[in-house]
């Protein structure tokens, strides 16, 4: 797996804060890159899945553990 | 001035045929699946993910004065989007409180008749869900039939009537909602009815419900009869109120009939849903007044916000009563069937005792439409 330049702790946020939140974290990290998201709101996972769709990004990976969902974007 | 709605407004102005206008902001996937629905709405739907940049794709097909409901999951996106438009200028922007989750726990009720011996039937009409309930009320004691999850519902419709749930009953062990019936006995103190034949695996006490085991409501002879008609599951059984109203559980509904299928067990039921529908219920006055524990499509909301239909009519124009052979009934209701309800297995684990979900996840698994029926 590729390390992730960025973390984001979303964790315990409701919808849509996990998806504003990543927004925001992936216009800091550069093209290329991989942002790591967790969160606890069980619609981050086809929230965020659809949002990376749709700007184009790649979600790279995905895990569920202890329901802490954790993701990994590749900023296009 | 608030610029929320509750599902109780918007509630009332789908049955009441208002002209509404809602942006869904779900992403798109959910919201093919399962939407807000009515003769007189009109959706539009664009994930709030893509609306965080700006809302010229709302503002290119709305006016900035008309009225715009927004509605998501769970209420939260929904804020943040009408807070979105008002600062972009529309004036008229509302947010659905609770959203999708609390749109589908919404019970409408409506008046069905007024019995002989001066009783009431009432449909409660599960508008995010398709789903009906039932209460019969007579001198100061009610039965609650089809009972969904949300009991306080009942339990506050029966204290402003002034009367006392005495039975619950359910027509068949449900796969597409977690059912009410024995919590809401629990409450009042009632007596929970189920079919035996649906209940073989059951993990509580109940009562059986079978034919010719007529169950009292008050003191006066409002009498419900109970009739097997097996199909949808192996233990269905339609309930008949005052000679007239027929409650057919998910067997027959008013465009549709139910699917054999959610148990496993379409190639076993196929014959007896084919019995019910085709012998059974046709023995019976085509003046009875069918009222499902279902409806699939809004249309089927009559003028006052109730299903229901004559018995006769149904068997002039719903499709599922029109196949002639019983090959391609066979083929009708078990082959291309829609995707079965979300969930119904866990559905039916609840429903049998053997699985106690917390309250929240219980609401989660009824997510999403019904999916009940098959439609000819």
């Amino acid at each position: 797996m590729m390390e992730a330049v960025k973390v984001l702790d979303a964790k315990g946020m409701a919808c849509p804060m996990p998806v504003v939140k990543t927004k925001k974290a992936i216009e800091e990290i550069e093209s290329g890159e991989i942002l790591e998201v967790h969160a606890t709101d069980k619609g981050a996972k086809s929230d965020l899945t659809a949002w990376t769709n749709s700007g184009g990004h790649e979600l790279v990976d995905q895990t569920e553990e202890n329901d802490v969902l954790k993701f990994w974007i590749k900023k296009s | 001035m608030t610029k929320s709605i509750t599902t109780d407004e918007l509630a009332k102005r789908v049955v009441n045929r208002e002209e509404t206008l809602i942006l869904d902001v779900r992403n798109t996937d959910e919201f093919d699946d399962w939407k807000i629905e009515g003769d007189s709405v009109e959706i539009i739907n664009e994930p709030y993910f893509n609306l965080l940049d700006g809302v010229d794709a709302i503002a290119d097909n709305v006016n900035k004065d008309q009225e715009i409901i927004v509605v998501c999951a769970k209420g939260g996106s929904s804020k943040m989007v009408r807070d979105l438009l008002e600062e972009e200028g529309f004036t008229h922007a509302y947010d659905l409180e609770g959203g999708m989750k609390a749109w589908s726990e919404h019970l409408e009720p409506v008046k069905i008749a007024d019995l002989n011996d001066g009783g009431s039937l009432y449909q409660f009409v599960r508008l995010g869900k398709g789903c009906l309930s039932y209460m019969v009320v007579s001198d100061k004691k009610a039965a609650v039939v089809d009972a969904n999850r949300m009991t306080g519902i009942y339990e506050r419709f029966a204290e402003e009537k002034g009367v006392s749930i005495e039975h619950t009953i359910d027509t068949h062990l449900h796969a597409d909602h977690i059912s009410g019936g024995r919590q809401l006995a629990e409450n009042t103190g009632g007596t929970y009815h189920l079919p035996d034949k649906d209940a073989e695996e059951v993990t509580f006490d109940y009562a059986s419900l079978e034919e010719g085991t007529d169950i009292t409501v008050g003191n006066t002879t409002i009498q419900v009869q109970p009739i097997y008609s097996p199909g949808h599951t192996i233990g269905s059984t339609s309930l008949m109120i005052d000679n007239k109203y027929l409650l057919t559980g998910d067997i027959l509904f008013v465009k549709s009939i139910g699917r054999p299928d959610l148990a496993g067990k379409a190639e076993d039921w196929v014959g007896d849903l084919r019995e019910t529908l085709y012998s059974r219920y046709k023995e019976l006055s085509d003046d009875l007044i069918v009222l499902p524990a279902h409806y699939s499509f809004v249309d089927e909301l009559g003028n006052d916000g109730s299903v229901k239909a004559r018995l006769g009519d149904l068997y002039q124009r719903n499709s599922g009563l029109q196949v002639e052979d019983a090959q391609d009934f066979r083929k009708m209701v078990t082959e291309n069937l829609p995707p079965q309800p979300n969930e119904h297995d866990n559905i039916r684990q609840t429903n049998m005792g053997k699985m106690n979900p917390e309250a929240e996840k219980q609401r989660e698994m009824e997510i999403g439409p019904n999916r009940c029926a098959v439609h000819g």
